[in-house]
This record gives C-alpha cells, structure tokens and sequence, in this order.
C-alpha cells in the first residue's frame, strides 16, 4: 500500500468517537464557516427587522426599537438553545427525542382545540403565552421529526446496510402523526418544508428507491387532492390563485404578492440605502419584519445585498452537506441532511414567494424574520448541524 | 454510506445549489433586468398627486360685467370608498346626511351613485365622476350644517364638509344667459382619457356646455400640483415637487348683460302672452346680432334652466326635467339647435330667386285666394284674395299665393316630374347663397345645421325611406293607416325622389322640409341689412390673461356674400321696411320712434303634441334696426306660438326698445345701451366688481 492510498483511508484507531471534544471555549469546535455566515445572517436579520419596523413605529407614537429589542432577545434564546444543542451530544438527542415529539404531538393537539389556539392569517398555528409571545409547536415538530426518522431508520434491527420496509413505515408514522395536525391547521407551508426533510432523509438513509420515489409522486398527488377537495381552506387557494395572478385580487394576497414584487425590483442594483426604503418604510408590505422581510433587504440593499444573503444561505448549506458527508455515523449524517432540507425548503418557500416564484405560504425566513419559535427552531437546527460537525469522523 | 445514500445525497445538494441559483436569477431579473420598471411602479403606488384646482376665468359681457365668476362654497362630500365598506354600504349614514340637508335619500342616493353603475334610462343626476374622489353631495351647504358634519365625524362616517372654489352665474341684471353660458362639472372618464387631446386631473371641473366647454382650455388655467409620497395609510411622509396653479384666462363677450336679460324678459313675455291666447308655446328663442360683424349682443332660448343648480347639486327630478318632453326640454338651446320651418321670413330669398329668374319686381302680380298646383289647392294664408298688388305690398302683407305661381312655372320651366339636367332650380340656388343647410359657425357648441330641401336631398331622404313607404301597409303603425296617409305613401313610393310641384310652392313661402335655426335666419337677415355679407356669428370677443394682457382676439370672419345687385337688395330691403310700415307688423310698430325692417313668418307645423293636439303656428319675427344703415339684426320665434307679428314682433319690439332707450313713443338717449351709438369695440378691463352701466353703481 502506498502511503497516499493509507492516508486516504486512515482512521486514528485510538480516537474515540463518542468522547466529547476538548474546548477552550463554547465555540471551539464549531464550524467556522457556518458560524459566520449564519452570525452574518443574524446581523443582517436584525438589522432589516429594525429597518422595517422603525419609522412606521416611531411615525404612530409606538417604540420605534419595540421589534429590535424582542428580536434580539430571541436571537440570544435561540443562540443559548443552540449551543445547549451543540453541547449535548446529538446521540444523546435520541433519549430527548420521544419527549419532545410527544410535546410537539400535544401542542399541535392543544392549538386545534378552538378558543386556544389563536389563529393567524388564517391558521391555527400559535399557542398565545403571557406577556404577548406566542410559541409554534410546529417548529418543534420538525426538529422531532428530522431527529426521531433519523433515530428510527439508523437502528436498525436487522444486520443490513440499508432500512427494511418495517423501519420505513415506522419512521414515517412518527412523520405523518404530526404532519397530520399541521396539515388541520391548516398550514401547507410547514408541511411541504417537513415533506422536503422527510424524503432527504429516507433518500440518504439508503432505503430502496422506491420508497423515494413513491414519497414524491404521494407529495405531489397529496398536493393536488388537497387544492381540489377543499381540505386546503379558501384562503390557501386564495393565495395559490394569487400566486398565479398577481393582480386577480388587489387587495388581499395578491396585493401582498404584488406589492412585495415591487419593493423588491424597485431596489435595483445598490438598493435605497438601508433604513431609506419608501416602500418598506410606507408599510405598503404587510409582515414585512416576519414572512416578507426578505423585501427589506431587496428594497433597501439593491441586488448586491439580497444576493449576498441568498450566498450567505448557499455558503451554509453547501457547508452542511460537508459536515454530513463526514459525519461519524449515519444517524448524523440523516439528521444533517432532514435539517439541511429544512433550511433550503423554507428558504426557497421564503425568498420564492417574495419574487414571484413560489406560492405564498406564510413561512419565514430562516435566521432573519422576526419570531420567537421559528428563530429558535432555526437555530437548534444549527446547532444540530455543529453537534455533528464537532464529533465528524477524524 | 452505501453507494445509494451517497448518490441520493448529491443529487439533494444539486437540487437544492440549483434552487438558490434559480433565485439568484430571478432577484437578478427584478431588481437590474425589470428594476427601472418596478421602480416607476412603486413611485406610482408612493407618490399621490394632490391637485389644487385653478381657479377659473371670468365670462364677462362686452363691457366687463361678469356672467360667470367664483366664489367659495361648502361642499358636502361623500367618500365611496369609505362608505361602501360599512355594513349596510353607506345606507345610514346617507339617510341621516339627506335628513340633515332637507334633501329625499333617492337624490343624494343617485348623486352618489357612479353613472356606470346605473342602468341606462335611469341615469339621470348620477355620479360622472371616480369612485375614489370625493363626490359632492352639494357645493352650497348652509355653513351651520357643514359644522355639523364637521364636529360629528362619528355620526357621518365617510362625510367630509369643506371649502372649495365654485362657479357661480351672478344673473347681474336678472340675467340667466344658461344656455351661453352652459355649465361647469366633473371630468368624465372620457374626458380623463385624453380624447381631446388634453390631460386632465381627477378632481378637476370641466366646462360642460355652452361657452364653458367651448373655450373650457382658455378658462381652466392649469392647476398646482403637489406630488406627495405617503405611506400605506396615506400618511404623508414627504413632499416632492411642487407647481403652483395658474388662474384661468378671462372670456370677454360680445353679449350685452342688459341687452341679454331684456330678450329673455321678452321672450318669457311672448310666452306668456301666447299661451294667454291660447297658443301651446312650447318653446321660444332670441337672437341680436351686430350686422356689421357678426357679434351676438344676445341669444336666448325658452325655457330655461339654472345654471347655478349643477353646483347646488341636481335633484333626480331636476337632471330628468332637463331633458324631459314634458317640460319642453329645457337643456335644448333653440337659437341654435331648435329647427323650424322659416315660413314667410324666407320669402326674402323667394324675391331674390324671382329676381333672379327675371321676373319683373317692380310689376304687379294677381294674388288670388287659392292656387290650384296639378290636383292640390293651395289657399293664400286665411284664404284670402288679395287683388293685383306690387310687389311691395304683397311681400307686406305676406301674400302667398303670388309665390305659388311663380314657384310653379319655375318648376314646369325646369322639367317639372322630369327635370331638366341643366334645371335653373332659381330658388334653390338662392337658398344655397343664403348658406341655408349649413351651419353659421357660431363659437357655440351642438349647433344644428338646418336643411335645404332641394333635389339632392329630395333624393337622398328617398333612398332611406322608399322601403318603408313602399311597404306602408305592413310598415307602419295602425294609428298611422288613414287614408291620407296611405295615399302619401304611395306617392312618396311612386316619385318621392323628385321635387313635385308642391314641393317647389312649399318651398317658395319656406315651407316644408326645409328647417333653419333662428341663428340662421339671423345671420341671413344680417347679410341682407349689411349689403350681402355673411358674418359668422362670435360670442367670445377676447381672451385676457391675468394680467391683462389680449391672449386671443376672435376676429370677424366673412363666410360669403348673398351674390345680390345692390339694386335688388336695396328693393329687398323697402319691402321689408314695408312689412313694418303698411304691413303686417305694422301695428306692432305703430309709433315706434326708430325705423325698423322686419318680417314675420308663421310657419305651419305638421303632426300632433304628447297630448294629442294639433301643433300650432310657430311665430316667427325677423327685422333689423334702423332702416338705413341697419346696424342690429334681431329675430325671434314662438314655437308653436301663433302669428309672427303679434307673438313674436312685440318681443322684438321690447328688444330694440332697450337697445334704443325708446320710451313710450320717444328715445330717451340716457336710457340707451350703447351712449355713443354702437357696442364697445375696446376690450373692457375684467374685474368682478364691473356692474352695467346706468344700475345706480
């Protein structure tokens, strides 16, 4: 063997893969490139959510740093949740994992049942808390779900290299429980970004490709079923109708479509400078600090800026997939991957619906719209994605 | 990792590499490939035009007294956008408004109401303006209710009271003149669609009749714009450009307000006086024009309307009675769109046609009581026979039947049923110098043209309604089967694209087809007291800016000359002072210190009123003033209005004794309108305060 074939293949027999990783610090260990680019989202984040909150709350005698000073409180749960993720190793995950399953199964329960859930745009999404906030269990079901499939499919009873139709089903069930509920809401948006992890995950965990394939093909019938049979509420399809024809209902989702379109292109190449955007400070768009803050940043910081943020989320995946690629095992090679669909499906849902491309789905927007759960959701991802990156083989 | 997991997971990092490529693509697209588009786009949701109205120019008379000006009322408005997104679609909110103005809620209903949303027939009083402007409900509120509305903002929800410029007619001298001077109102969507060439804004007034709308472009002045950016609430949050409005130009007139107001005094006279006996009157008009020029001293139509009430805002009642039959349709301005039958007033051309075909005018001619025409008889006016008279006398006392014969060996001499190809057609020929069928040309909007009743239009009629008169039987109405009429049909079948003989009589003593205005016949009249010249009609004298300065002077325009020898028009002209000295107006005139011309002219009219009755004589009355060296054309008719002389003739009579100052039976020079003997020729100096001369200022 020649020694540049042994190196290739070199394993340090004496590293022992589940002893946790010597820090000097919180962050040692973390993947550098990750951390500053979603650190770089962050930024940018709170500075759109202050830029598109501020004058209109300062012009109606409201605290004009109100949203800023709520979003970086949850930046910094999200960012405590996150390096509590990272620091527990993410095998360790599976004990939690039943639990926090159960959890998102019962909330997603809880905010069906009427006069609890406060519903939103139409949904029944939130569980109202004191002192104004409100928490998703939705967001907890993906992580659930991403990090009990992987569970489920890597133990494997059976000596094969790749999971067996029982395992299969039962890693779906614990999908599909959930997906359901949400499903009931109703919120479409959540489902597809949770059907994108789902099928990642059963493609990467090896098994045969027909369950693959029959996923999709059952996504997508499961789509079109649900726009005709009306299981999808009027005011999904009022969207989806919007989506087609911008202009078919002026005032409602279409004029939220339309108006977001034109913020956007009216940006250019430079933008109108950051806080100086007529569009965003007039608040022709709605939600423009949640599902459309994508808008703030394509008015106010021109192509050069917005493209830089669609780079910033391609950096982070395409570094996530590294960090899958060299995961120790396949269980965090699957919960990288489910998290990694995750991340590109809401962010394309996000940015897609913001230029026209996609129907509108009220997601937001990964690491930079304002909300609690999701801000928190996003960022146990991260933190899932750096659990594995610091126990990665060699 | 199997090989499986291996390839699945590259082909998820394509797919998803190729996702946020494909939105690098498409925020490329909008913001550099479309940016420039999205960013018209979003200065138009951003910016908002806010329009200062310029205030409007004057209308003033020859001597600056104003007929139309500005002043400051309160308008009531009403926000549709606002009030139909409450529950019941504003219906509360409207009932309490219409009791709080004393007005029915059908009415500020439809004022609200946009035209387009009402089915057509019930239209009337409707919106013509957008849904998204105010839309006034009145523009002359008491100022106690608009503190109303003003103070209780929660009871009228969508309610706004505020102070705005309007257009305001004084009637200085009890004048009206709304039909010259027609009315201002909101911009059609036509309007805003750039048809005539100009842009418009919204919340703009257009000029909507009469010399508002015909020199609209000179009186609008163009309005300051304030371009504002503003938020989703339409909070203003900076401001862009601003233009400052520049009043409208000043319209100075040839109209007389005190001439003006005295021929409508006149004409509600001559009204009343035929109605007292017994006469339908359904409809009246007045003319006075300067000979030499062609200026109109004034020009008023019967019945009339208030032009003030656009502004008051028109009831559903009001807006249908301007167009209502039953009310004589009030909007119609006779002078210039009534169309009648000049009957014996057209005997003037008649004696120019005789001239013409050589006959002799200083012989004398039988004028028996009855002319038989092929089977017809034609009856002298009250079948009267007349004996042998000159030609003189017999244009005094209007003698028909004279014309009879000539007009019937004229029409033999060109062929009768066969007609020549070279045919003389001496009356037609005539009429056509005459310029009748053709439209004066008055700086007037909606004028009618008239009709010569010759062969080519003889032709043309019959073309387009052979089919009916040839199919009679099953064409027309059970109430239109008498036996007169079947037989008309069938002659108008058989060779109703000739001039028959009585067509040819008719047309001699102006009757049948052929209709004129009395701006026509004015113009006509003015051509044969000013020596053969054909004036265009001008009410509009100048333009004024501001500052004083002539923008645009309307200059006279010759037209024509009628083609008549001095000789023949100087006999013209005896016989009309004829008509006044021994003939049929000369009772009339009795006395009169001024020697006038004139002719009256009753005109038969064929068919039935709404209520069943026979149509009356319409009275017509045509003259000038003074005899020698005429400088004023007056003419008057009476629809319907009985005999020329007596109906129409005195209110030309009440016309030319305000002109002169007459008195009883003396001139009283003071009293005159003009002291120094003709209109004013210098442009008047425009201030609002200008009252007549001789009204005590």
């Amino acid at each position: 063997m020649t020694p540049v074939k042994y190196r290739t293949t070199y394993r340090n027999p004496y590293r022992n893969p589940y002893r946790r990783h010597k820090r000097e610090s919180v962050i040692a260990g973390f993947d550098p490139v990750l951390t500053v680019a979603v650190g770089a989202l962050l930024i940018i984040g709170t500075l759109l959510v202050y830029a598109a909150t501020r004058d209109w709350y300062a012009s109606n005698g409201l605290d004009p740093e109100y949203y800023l000073k709520r979003h970086v409180i949850n930046i910094l749960i999200g960012l405590l949740l996150a390096w509590g993720t990272t620091v527990i190793d993410y095998r360790l995950l599976r004990a939690y994992t039943p639990f926090l399953w159960g959890a998102a199964v019962l909330g997603l329960i809880f905010v069906l049942i009427p006069g609890v859930g406060s519903e939103v745009n139409g949904a029944k999404a939130w569980i109202p808390l004191p002192g104004g906030f409100q928490i998703q269990p939705a967001e907890i079901a993906k992580i659930s779900i991403i990090v009990g499939m992987s569970m489920l499919l890597s133990e494997r009873s059976h000596d094969s290299d790749e999971p067996k139709r029982n395992d299969v089903l039962r890693a779906l069930a614990i999908a599909a429980i959930p997906m359901g509920l949400i499903l009931l809401q109703p919120d479409m948006g959540t489902v597809l970004i949770i059907s994108a992890s789902v099928v990642a995950i059963l493609a990467v965990s090896g098994a045969p490709t027909k369950w693959v394939a029959g996923l999709i093909i059952l996504a997508v019938a499961g789509g079109t079923v649900a726009t005709q049979s009306g299981v999808i509420s009027e005011y999904q399809i009022k969207r989806l109708q919007s989506f087609v024809d911008p202009n078919a209902d002026s005032q409602g989702a279409g004029y939220q479509l339309r108006q977001a379109r034109i913020a956007v292109g009216s940006g250019g190449l430079f933008g109108t400078g950051l806080f100086d955007g007529p569009q965003t400070n007039g608040r022709f768009v709605p939600e423009q600090q949640t599902d459309f803050i994508f808008t703030v940043a394509g008015e106010q910081l021109g192509f050069v800026g917005s493209g830089l943020i669609i780079l910033l989320y391609l950096i982070i995946l395409m570094r996530a997939f590294g960090i899958a690629r060299r995961a120790s095992d396949q269980y965090g090679q699957m919960v990288c991957t489910g998290v990694i669909a995750w991340f590109a499906f809401q962010t394309f849902e996000n940015i897609g619906m913001t230029l026209g491309l996609m129907p509108m789905t009220g997601v937001p927007l990964p690491f930079m719209s304002y909300g609690g759960s999701s801000m928190f959701a996003t960022l146990i991802g991260f933190g899932l994605l750096q659990n594995v990156h610091a126990r990665h083989r060699g | 990792m199997n090989q499986r997991s291996r390839l699945s997971m590259a082909f998820i990092q394509i797919f998803i590499a190729s996702l946020l490529v494909a939105l690098l693509g498409r925020l490329f697209y909008l913001q550099v490939a479309a940016g420039p588009t999205y960013r018209d786009a979003a200065l138009n949701i951003q910016s908002r035009d806010v329009v200062t109205p310029a205030t409007r120019g004057l209308i003033v008379d020859s001597s600056g007294v104003p007929l139309a000006l500005n002043k400051v009322g309160l308008a009531i408005t009403v926000d549709r956008t606002i009030i139909d997104r409450q529950e019941d679609k504003g219906e509360a909110v409207l009932r309490t408004l219409s009791n709080l103005l004393g007005l029915k809620y059908v009415d500020v209903l439809q004022r609200t109401r946009l035209c387009g949303e009402l089915p057509v027939g019930s239209r009337a009083g409707c919106w013509t303006g957008s849904r998204f402007q105010p839309i006034p409900i009145t523009k002359e509120a008491d100022p106690n209710i608009a503190l109303e509305i003003v103070e209780k903002p929660e009871t009228y929800p969508g309610i706004s009271a505020l102070p705005i410029a309007i257009r305001n007619y004084p009637g200085i001298s009890g004048v009206n003149a709304a039909h010259l001077l027609g009315y201002v109102g909101p911009l059609t969507d036509i309007d805003l669609s750039g048809v005539n060439g100009r842009s418009y804004f919204r919340s703009e007034a257009i000029g909507k009749a009469g010399l508002e709308i015909k020199y609209d472009e000179f009186l609008r002045g163009t309005p300051g714009i304030k371009t504002v950016i503003v938020d989703r609430k339409e909070a203003v949050t900076s401001t862009r450009q601003d233009t400052k409005p520049t009043p409208g130009n000043h319209l100075v007139t040839s109209i007389d307000i005190r001439l003006q107001s005295s021929a409508e005094a006149a004409l509600e006279d001559a009204v009343r006086r035929a109605r007292a006996a017994g006469f339908p009157s359904d409809g009246a008009a007045a003319v006075v024009m300067d000979v030499r020029n062609g200026e109109v001293l004034a020009l008023a139509s019967h019945p009339t309307f208030d032009p003030n009430a656009f502004e008051k805002g028109l009831t559903v009642k009001q807006a249908r009675d301007l167009f209502s039959e039953r009310t004589g349709v009030p909007a119609l301005n006779r002078a210039l769109q009534g169309l009648y039958a000049p009957a014996s007033t057209f005997k003037a051309v008649s004696l120019v046609a005789a001239n013409d075909a050589g006959y002799d005018l200083s012989a004398r001619y039988d004028c028996p009581a009855l002319v038989e025409v092929g089977t017809r008889v034609f009856n002298n006016f009250q079948k009267k026979a007349q004996g042998i008279l000159s030609m003189k006398e017999a244009m005094a006392i209007s003698c028909d039947t004279i014309w009879y014969q000539i007009a019937f060996d004229e029409w033999l001499r060109d062929g009768g049923l066969r007609p020549k190809s070279n045919a003389n057609d001496y009356f037609f020929r005539a009429a056509e110098r005459f310029q009748v069928g053709v439209k004066t040309g008055i700086d007037l909007p909606s004028e009618a043209s008239g009709r010569l009743a010759d062969r080519t239009w003889k032709k043309a009629w019959h073309d387009e309604n052979k089919d009916f008169f040839c199919n009679y039987k099953t064409r027309a109405s059970a109430a239109q089967q008498t036996p007169f009429l079947i037989q008309l049909a069938e002659e108008n079948c058989a060779d109703g694209d000739k001039i028959r003989a009585g067509d040819a009589v008719n047309f001699s003593i102006g009757q049948g087809d052929t209709v004129i205005t009395p701006l026509k016949l004015a113009q006509m009249y003015a051509a044969i007291a000013n020596g053969g010249t054909i004036w265009q009609p001008t009410v509009a004298k100048a333009v004024i800016s501001n500052s004083g300065k002539v923008l645009k002077k309307v200059e006279p325009k010759k037209l024509g000359t009628i083609g008549v020898d001095p000789k023949t028009l100087s006999f013209l002209r005896e016989t009309l002072r004829e008509v006044v000295v021994s003939g049929t107006s000369a009772g009339v005139f009795a006395g009169f210190p001024i020697d006038t011309s004139g002719k009256t002219g009753t005109a038969e009219v064929f068919g039935r009123n709404p209520d069943g009755s026979l149509k009356a004589d319409s009275a017509w009355y045509a003259a000038y003033a003074p005899a020698i060296k005429p400088r004023y054309v007056v003419v008057v008719i009476v629809s319907q209005g009985g005999f020329g002389g007596s109906t129409s003739g005195v209110a030309v009579r009440k016309i030319f004794e305000t002109i002169y100052g007459v008195k009883g039976r003396t001139i009283d020079p003071a009293a005159a309108l003009f002291p120094q003997g003709t209109p004013p020729v210098k442009l008047p100096k425009i201030s609002a305060a200008t009252r007549p001369a001789g009204s005590g200022a």
